[in-house]
């Protein structure tokens, strides 16, 4: 009963818990409803050739990455060379998705910072990344083989998140069969 | 000098008929409006403290194109808010959902009410028992009671 006098000081302290939680957080890592459910299906002709189209019905059986980037967008040319350093090992297939670009600067974009796609699909109006629940460039989406959405990343990757989130959930999805 | 006035108010006038009214803002007001509507509840995802309506960002822009499109293929207020949901997940309602998740945040404020309603009835029966029992004087304190009143008036 003599400890009556603490019990506004113990809701103090609940309430700056709870505030110094809330200030960590990034409002703009909005959770994607899409995780865990099928990657959205579309069929678009690709960047570099135009004749020819992607839809994720091709990667069927794989686990692969799908990089929404585009050549006006800054953030997209800092993990440009995680991207290209990631092709390079092979560990996943990479198709990027141009969103909301014309074909020339995204050409000239990937011939200047190197191009680290297998492919690129062409998504000049954004209705695939509308589908994508993308809002922010550059996103990236890691699919598996039975082609459900495992997790997005929502912004550039760094090479934190790649070494701690990304590989190490790339190696799990590969032994699922 | 009279002469170049009228020359000029004379272009001037010609100036505004070569003025046209103002565009209208879209083919269908019927259609803008449900979309009106629907993204002023919205919530713009690329800056967020402003909503699809009044944004003019392009992802917004975008949008809004889409919700037009779903409008004239028929669908319901109710579809194209699951339309919405299904890509950007509650965060893009205003106002969000009741589901379990959210009981908490609707209910909040009433549990709040009925605690400090409780807290209210029991403070104040405490209270007035404690009046209660300061009330009961005896004869002696009330006279001396009244005799210090009286010392003080005068």
């Amino acid at each position: 009963m003599k400890l009556k006098f603490l019990v506004p000081l113990a809701l103090f302290f609940v309430l700056v818990a709870f505030l110094a939680v809330g200030l960590q957080r990034d409002p703009r890592e909005v959770p994607s409803p899409l995780i865990n459910k099928a990657a959205p299906l579309f069929k678009v002709p690709q960047v570099q050739l135009a004749d020819k189209t992607f839809s994720p019905v091709d990667m069927q059986g794989k686990v692969w990455m799908l990089n929404v980037f585009a050549s006006w967008c800054v953030a997209c040319k800092v993990e440009h060379p995680l991207l290209v350093q990631l092709q390079q090992s092979q560990i996943v297939p990479l198709v990027g998705l141009d969103y909301k670009d014309t074909r020339p600067a995204a050409l000239k974009f990937l011939s200047q910072n190197g191009d680290p796609y297998d492919l690129a699909a062409f998504d000049g109006d954004g209705r695939v990344g509308i589908d994508y629940g993308v809002y922010g460039v550059p996103e990236t989406f890691i699919i598996d083989k039975k082609g459900v959405i495992r997790h997005k990343q929502i912004g550039p990757i760094t090479p934190e998140a790649l070494e701690k989130t990304i590989l190490p959930l790339l190696d799990k999805l590969k032994k699922e069969t | 000098m009279k002469r170049l006035l009228a020359l000029l108010l004379l272009a001037l006038a010609c100036l505004g008929a070569g003025a046209k009214d103002a565009a209208p803002l879209a083919e269908d007001p019927v259609v803008e409006q449900r979309m009106l509507s629907i993204s002023e509840e919205m919530r713009c995802l690329v800056c967020q403290n402003e909503s699809l309506a009044a944004s003019r960002s392009d992802l917004a822009m975008d949008l809004r194109r889409e919700l037009r499109t779903l409008i004239k293929q028929g669908k319901s207020d109710a579809e194209i808010r699951e339309f919405m949901v299904s890509r950007y997940g509650d965060f893009v309602l205003y106002r969000p959902r009741v589901s379990p998740l959210t009981y908490l945040l609707w209910g909040g404020p009433f549990l709040l009410m009925i605690v400090g309603v409780i807290v209210l009835l029991v403070y104040m029966r405490r209270r007035s028992r404690a009046v209660g029992s300061a009330q009961g004087l005896s004869e002696e304190e009330t006279r001396r009671a009244e005799a210090l009143l009286k010392e003080e008036v005068q």
